[in-house]
């Protein structure tokens, strides 16, 4: 048996009032300190991103000329500063081939199977499945998708290929549209699709007809998305589509791309050679966040 | 607002269309499934010839020779350069995420909330070759010219742990440099979900700690850290999952060689740098280039690992 | 007046019953001609669940309003989705027994679903337009069935809205996102888009209970109209409402029809005591 607490003494006690102002003050101070971290923090944070932006305009808009746009790659002119410089056309041409080549492939296949994800399989074992797997192939390593289109199509065709990049790269798109489209769709509530059913409407038409036109604008962004997203993927196309010194566009051969330019470029040693890489990389960077922007907005604007 | 799904019409029910339809989204389903085992079973196949000729040995051997007639290959060095590189990279991300998420959701005004979020996540749309070229011509000079030159000497003659900065190393790309880069470019991702569970934090549970006399900062080690513990793990995992992967930004900056790294300013490799630096100039069939494969089997065993303990960890948060 | 005329009967002008100070319908008489009849019905929400409706009988008459009251959860909407067989959107959801409209009997799997929908055409509680202009939106319901000209589907569209009393509000403005009008001119454009299908019979699923009190009359005025072309069911927490529009009253209790009247008799000398009850506002 316990003592009998005496509750009256507990809630009369006389407060110690120089510890309770001491921790009062620690505590404060510790709060302090910790905003000044998550300041400090935050302030890294966009110390870098500033770096990098700053960085890429800095060495690559001095780059930035009509040359690099419209001349495919020359060999460095380093030592020769009147000789015609070279550019960056072929890259442009080719990435713009596969990227949307890539899309063009991907997003059938990726809005098929987040309309089959939301409308057919929301909670069944094969659709819990295919998520799962539509997740892992969104955030796995890029380059192991480049290792298995170089097995299966780069091997057979016998050589690189801007097929085979374009392949590689759609790959990268399905899981993002997928995602995005299931999202879209699964918004959309129940009653619209009950109202469209009501009026004789077969399950088909109501997905193609109202879903598909309700979310729209929420799928466009995931296809922009993935867009921005290949545009700068470098890995894949490395063992893929390779890279090519000239404009072409024959898919069957190996094919430039801005990524790939600018990785060959930038370890070449030469500085003019890494100028136009560097003038590469922010038109990608330029590119990319002007997708996402866009994107961003689009997005918005639907809510 | 869970709703179950709708469930099309059963049999005839004139709806040939809709058998169609419902048959070719199945389709597309299961073609995604498809994919994954494809890619799982090429990079095996792929690389069985190296596992039939090295055995486990392929796992801790560190000798990497291709040259003809002695050709011997050990991924150890590889794989252990990419989980060290991708942990110091956790290591340095996840303090500045938190201070991220923290700042974006208690302490930023409401005015600078949406433009400075947004900033952070267009750092993750930031392709990798672009830190790759900024890790190189930025980061690894200032790495050499600003710490490894003036400090080295001095971080090495410390006690016990000074092994860890002695290198004879000073070109700067080193696993240092990766880490940081990889740091970076995952730091968006972590930042980004945890102040999204942060957010998802009832009202109603702050309020309550906050009218108790509680500061800022036990509101958040009190309440809002075990509530969301679960989703900020998974994010960290998530982040890792990521770097695990990340190819171009690593390969600009950590040295390439092989050797494992004993200290932060020696230069090492990672699985995927090893693959995008060696593969394309590698012999069809040729033993290099299985082991390559079997390098890129055993990257996707490890991302696999942690991508599917991610998702466990975050899925009361992809519920809705 | 004598109602044996076949889809002939006219409502009277109401006159003033009052019971308890709902304004009723004391003199409509109820149409012989029956335009759907449904028969020992009972409902599942999932297999191992219990019975959602317990043998259901009750008849629809021809060109008047059925409207179904009682209390939350009592079955009344349950009743109207069966009816137009919306339940075959849900997995586990059935329904057994008949409901038979021109000796046919709906709920058989052999009764093509979409053709029956565009002969039972339904309103939601929620406006729900869809994410077009207005005047795709009733487009779509047409389309789906009858294949028209430019011109025909123009008639249509015009004589649908104006059928809804709203095509003097947007006749002006028929390319104009649907998602721009108000609350009530959205459930009335709802209207006009199940109408514009030509049904036979249109079920209101609390069809106002989401709207201000101005759109709540002018709808149940729009009902008034229609039921001169249309059979209609109508369910409704308020029994005001009921009283107002309806000519024959069915009430439900937990899954069972208790009583089924002419309005006027419903409201003034009920014959349950539940029916009673829940009229006085004992509960519900």
């Amino acid at each position: 048996m316990s003592a009998t607490i005496d509750l009256h003494a507990i809630a009369t006690r006389p407060r110690d009032e120089r510890a309770r102002l001491a921790r009062g003050r620690r505590r404060h101070l510790i709060d302090q300190a910790v905003r000044l971290f998550c300041l400090l923090a935050t302030g890294i944070g966009v110390f870098f991103l500033a770096s990098i932006l700053v960085t890429l305009i800095w060495r690559g808009a001095p780059a930035i000329d009509l040359t690099v746009f419209i001349t495919d790659f020359r060999p460095t002119t380093y030592g020769e500063p009147d000789a015609a410089k070279g550019g960056l056309l072929h890259a442009i041409l080719g990435s713009f081939v596969q990227a949307g080549m890539g899309v063009a492939i991907g997003t059938p296949i990726g809005i098929l199977v987040g309309t089959y994800l939301s409308e057919y399989a929301r909670q069944t074992a094969l659709g819990n499945a295919v998520r799962f797997v539509s997740d892992v192939l969104l955030s796995a390593p890029s380059i192991l998708v480049g290792l298995f289109i170089y097995q299966l199509v780069v091997l057979p065709m016998g050589g690189f290929s801007g097929l085979a990049g374009a392949l590689a790269l759609s790959i990268i798109v399905i899981p993002v549209v997928v995602r995005t489209t299931e999202d879209m769709l699964t918004l959309i509530p129940n009653t619209l699709r009950e109202a469209v059913v009501a009026l004789g409407a077969p399950k088909w038409k109501m997905i193609t007809l109202v879903a598909y036109r309700a979310a729209l604008s929420g799928i466009l962004t995931g296809i922009l998305l993935a867009f921005a997203r290949i545009a700068g993927e470098t890995a894949p196309l490395l063992l893929t589509s390779f890279g090519n010194n000239v404009v072409t566009w024959d898919l069957s051969n190996a094919m430039a791309s801005l990524p790939v330019a600018i990785y060959q470029q930038a370890n070449s040693g030469f500085p003019d050679l890494i100028q136009i890489a560097w003038a590469g990389a922010l038109m990608i960077t330029a590119g990319v966040l002007l997708v996402n922007i866009i994107a961003r907005t689009l997005l918005r604007k639907r809510i | 607002m869970k709703s179950s799904a709708i469930a099309p019409a059963r049999r005839r029910s004139g709806s040939f269309g809709d058998i169609v339809f419902e048959w070719m989204c199945r389709a597309a389903g299961v073609f995604v499934l498809l994919l994954l085992g494809g890619i799982i079973v090429t990079l095996f196949v792929g690389g069985l010839p190296a596992f039939r000729q090295f055995g486990l040995d392929f796992l801790t051997s560190t000798r990497w020779d291709p040259v003809e007639g002695r050709e011997q290959f050990g991924g150890a060095v590889a794989i252990v350069g990419t989980v060290m590189s991708s942990i110091f990279a956790i290591i340095l991300a996840v303090p500045i995420a938190f201070g991220i998420a923290f700042f974006l959701t208690e302490l930023a005004p409401p005015w600078l909330r949406r433009p400075m979020g947004t900033a952070i996540e267009l750092l993750a749309a930031v392709p990798s070759i672009i830190f790759g070229m900024w890790g190189l011509f930025v980061l690894v000079p200032f790495i050499q010219r600003n710490i490894q030159l003036p400090f080295g000497d001095a971080l090495g003659a410390l006690p016990v742990v000074g092994f860890l900065f002695q290198s004879n190393n000073f070109a700067g790309t080193s696993i240092f440099a990766a880490s940081v880069v990889l740091a970076i470019m995952i730091l968006p991702f972590i930042a980004a979900t945890m102040r999204d569970v942060f957010e998802q934090v009832p009202p109603v549970y702050k309020e309550s700690a906050y009218g108790l006399g509680a500061t800022r900062w036990e509101v958040v080690t009190g309440v809002v850290i075990p509530y969301t513990r679960i989703s900020v793990v998974g994010g960290i995992m998530l982040g890792l999952g990521r770097a695990l992967g990340e190819t171009m930004a690593v390969t600009f900056v950590i040295g390439n060689a092989n050797r494992i790294a004993t200290s932060f300013f020696d230069p090492t490799t990672t699985i995927a740098s090893v693959i995008a630096m060696e593969f394309p100039e590698s012999l069809a069939g040729g033993l290099q280039q299985s082991s390559l494969f079997a390098l890129g089997f055993l990257l996707f065993l490890i991302s696999f690992i942690v991508l599917a303990s991610s998702r466990y960890l975050l899925r009361s948060r992809l519920k809705g | 007046m004598n109602s044996e005329t076949q889809g002939d009967v006219t409502p009277q002008a109401a006159a003033t019953g009052s019971f308890g100070g709902m304004q009723v319908r004391s003199d409509a008489v109820l149409n012989t001609d029956i335009r759907i009849s449904i028969r020992n019905l009972d409902f599942f929400y999932g297999p191992g669940l219990s019975k959602a409706l317990k043998d259901i009988n009750l008849n629809f008459p021809n060109r008047q309003v059925t409207g179904l009251i009682g209390p939350s959860g009592c079955g009344k909407s349950t009743l109207l989705r069966v009816m137009n067989r919306m339940y075959s959107l849900y997995p586990g959801q059935r329904a057994e027994g008949e409901v038979l409209m021109d000796g046919v009997n709906l709920i058989d799997p052999s009764v093509d679903i979409n053709e029956l929908r565009s002969k039972i055409g339904m309103v939601f509680q929620k406006p729900t337009p869809f994410p077009m202009t207005i005047y795709e939106n009733i487009a779509f319901g047409v389309r789906l069935h009858e294949k028209l000209s430019k011109n025909e589907m123009d008639q249509r569209v015009e004589w649908a809205l104006s059928r809804a009393a709203i095509w003097g509000e947007v006749k002006d403005r028929l390319q104009a996102n649907a998602m721009s009008l108000s609350g009530g001119q959205q459930q009335r454009l709802c209207i006009a888009r199940t109408i514009a299908v030509r049904p036979e019979v249109i079920l209101f699923d609390e069809p106002t209970s989401a709207l201000d009190p101005i759109s709540t009359l002018k709808i149940e005025e729009l009902i008034d109209e229609l039921k001169r072309d249309f059979t209609i069911a109508i369910v409704t927490h308020n029994m005001q409402q009921a009283a107002r529009c309806a000519d024959q009253v069915a009430f439900f209790y937990l899954g069972e029809l208790i009583e089924v009247a002419p309005a006027a008799e419903m409201f003034t000398a009920p014959r349950q005591r539940k029916t009673q009850e829940y009229i006085t506002g004992r509960f519900g």
